[in-house]
């Protein structure tokens, strides 16, 4: 059995309660922080766990935390980011819902570390029922001296509050975040400044993943020595994987990072393989902005290394041939779906969620949002792929955040791996509606590696 | 069609709901109350069942702000019903994930048991539907959702819509 360190609790009756999670060794790490640690050796176990952020990019924690400005006089934020609106991903939702004190405990630990008095969780919106857990949890915490004024009698003080969005995609990304909790439309800022130096306010903020600022108790609890044992080189600890698709068994996983894609497709200890009997077709392994996989491609890179569930192993082979991390969020298609619909589905969830301040990201989002729409119901051109390859370019890297690029990538990695799958659209216009097209040549060998 | 007047309609806010707004208001720092905005705006739509023009402008003259500012979020947030809807508005995942396991059947089964389109409401007021997206729920899916307070059911099938709505009617008779 894997170890856990986010969910070993999870099955513990009224774990969601103060008392009991306590039971369990809840809050130690804030009684070992506030009592035992400068804010800044805090700092440095987080470095030395190699804890990469969750929520998306995977940038090193530690490291962001020591980025944050600290100019005399003015107040610092710690801001966690429970947005959680990728789709495919679904772990915040249900790590908020079932062990909320760990998500507490994590927000006093980091904001003691750097420095903030006080803390903002901002949730999606359409988790009301989370928010309530999170402020009666809170209410506890508090209650217990965990919160408020000179906590534990270590003269810390912290303040810890709950904010709702507004349903909005884009409020996932830290400036828009910002700018949202500041009561404002979810444009994201451009950068620099980065939020270290001007966020929240205008002060010096960090904005952290849910999961990321829950990892931060079992390190401050063991070492970040010993969490970096966990995992494969730069990839260190375990990592929320939430399934979903045509598997057995849809859920959250608590992995440790180095399990082999196909065991955690397969196994019955994860997805236990492909639901209704059915073969895999493809898998998009991080959440719908990263790019989708074959079948051969997601279990083996293109050298025939088995894949394994790290950072660097998903992305193995670049956008050629390989994929990412992202934010965890695995999903699995079989061979009965069809990759033009899927891909036209995310498109318009990414023009639906653009916020508008770029033209590209604007019309480009549009654009193939059509596109796809007149492929998918038989109305499309030979041509239209190459279009959607030249938009999605065009959109890429030429944006103010990156959800362009989150929007680009998908498309342009289903017509790279799947482009047959496209022409039968447009050869086969009524036939592509009613029938889909079923797994393609990626079931035969793929061509030699080339060399990148 | 909503008439002009009934856009326009008066609203009052309660002293529990100013009292709500206060409480709101004082997790911010001095001067930034505007961050009370979308926490308010919920606030308004889960005692009036959308925000309208009115209430928005309330809301305006209670943050000291500019009713703009107002409009532009409400207007950019899809949470913000900016037309009455049915009593229960069910919001269903219409996202990529959710379509995997059948999310476009069950739309289409809301839409042909309640007998009204995408975004209409029922003739006796109770029922709308929309399709909207991911809700972090994709492992559960098919879901909906109904506010305010955001119930989530999962894992739907037709005979759970059928229960759903039997419920919800009956509970609208009480
Ligand atoms: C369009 C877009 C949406 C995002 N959505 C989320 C989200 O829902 N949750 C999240 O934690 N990070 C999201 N991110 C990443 C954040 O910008 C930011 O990198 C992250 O919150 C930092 O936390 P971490 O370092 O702990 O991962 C999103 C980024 C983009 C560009
Ligand atoms: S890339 Fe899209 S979402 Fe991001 S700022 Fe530009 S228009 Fe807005
Ligand atoms: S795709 Fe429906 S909840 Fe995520």
């Amino acid at each position: 059995m894997a170890r856990k360190l986010l969910l070993e609790h999870i099955n513990v009756p009224g774990i969601n309660t103060f008392d009991v999670y306590r039971s369990k060794g809840g809050y130690a790490a804030v009684e070992k922080a506030l009592k035992t640690l400068t804010p800044d050796e805090v700092v440095e176990e987080v470095k030395k766990s190699g804890l990469r952020g969750r929520g998306g990019a995977g940038f090193p924690t530690g490291m962001k935390w020591s980025f944050l400005a600290k100019p005399e006089g003015v107040a610092r934020y710690m801001v966690c980011n429970a947005d959680e609106s990728e789709p495919g991903t679904f772990k915040d939702r249900y790590l908020m819902t079932y062990i909320p004190h760990l998500l507490i405990e994590g927000m006093i630990v980091s904001s003691y570390a750097l420095g903030a008095k006080v803390s903002y969780i901002y949730v999606r919106g359409e988790m009301m029922p989370q928010i309530r857990i999170l402020e009666k949890a809170i209410a506890e915490a508090k209650n217990a001296g965990f919160l408020g004024k000179n906590i534990l009698g270590t003269g810390y003080d912290l303040e810890l509050y709950v904010q709702p969005g507004g349903g909005a995609y884009i409020c996932g990304e830290e400036t828009a975040l910002l700018e949202s909790l500041e009561g404002k439309r979810g444009n994201p800022r451009i950068k620099p400044p980065f939020p270290a130096i001007a966020g929240l306010y205008g002060c010096p903020t960090v904005v952290n993943n849910v999961e990321s600022i829950a990892a931060v108790v079992p390190i401050i609890n063991d070492g970040g020595e010993e969490y970096a044992k966990i995992g494969i080189g730069r990839s260190t600890g375990t990592k929320l994987i939430s399934a979903s698709g045509n598997i057995n068994k849809p859920g959250i996983y608590e992995i440790e990072l180095g399990v082999p894609v196909e065991e955690f497709i397969y196994s019955e200890e994860y997805c236990g393989g492909i639901a209704n009997g059915k073969r895999l077709k493809a898998v998009v392994a991080g959440g719908s902005s990263v790019p989708i996989l074959p079948a051969n491609l997601i279990t083996k890179t293109i050298n025939q290394q088995a894949r394994l569930m790290t950072y660097e192993s998903l992305s193995d082979g670049g956008f050629a041939t390989g994929s990412m991390m992202g934010s965890g969020g695995f999903i699995v298609f079989d061979e009965d779906q069809c990759i033009v619909r899927n891909t036209w589905n995310f498109a318009r969830f990414y023009h639906h969620e653009s916020c508008g301040q770029c033209s590209p990201c604007r019309e480009g989002t549009g654009w193939m949002e059509k596109v796809l729409h007149r492929l998918e119901y038989g109305h499309g051109k030979m041509s239209d792929m190459d279009l959607l390859v030249d938009v999605s370019k065009k959109i890429e890297g030429n944006t103010i955040c990156p959800l362009g690029d989150a929007a680009a990538w998908p498309v342009a990695s289903a017509i790279r791996h799947f482009r047959d799958e496209f022409e039968w659209h447009v050869t086969n216009g009524p036939e592509a509606i009613t029938r889909n097209f079923g797994l393609a040549h990626y079931a035969d060998p793929l061509p030699e590696p080339v060399a990148s | 069609m909503l008439k002009v007047e009934e856009i326009q309609t008066p609203v009052a806010f309660s002293a529990e709901l100013i009292a709500q707004f206060a409480d709101v208001v004082s997790r911010y720092p001095e001067g930034k109350q505007k961050s009370a905005l979308l926490p308010l705006l919920h606030l308004v739509q889960a005692e009036f069942g959308w925000v309208s023009p009115p209430a928005m402008d309330k809301v305006a003259e209670y943050l000291d702000i500019l009713p703009i500012e107002v409009y532009e979020v409400a207007s950019f947030y899809s949470m913000y019903l900016l037309r009455p809807q049915g009593k229960y508005l069910l919001e269903v995942c219409r996202t990529g994930p959710c379509c995997l396991v059948g999310a476009e059947k069950i739309m289409k089964y809301i839409e042909e048991k309640l007998g009204v389109r995408e975004g209409e409401v029922t003739p006796d007021g109770l029922f709308s539907w929309r399709g909207v997206e991911c809700l972090a729920a994709c492992g559960f899916a098919p879901v909906l959702q109904i506010g305010p307070e955001y119930t989530f059911y999962e894992n739907l099938t037709p005979e759970k819509v059928d229960k759903l709505v039997a419920d919800l009617t009956a509970q609208s008779k009480n």
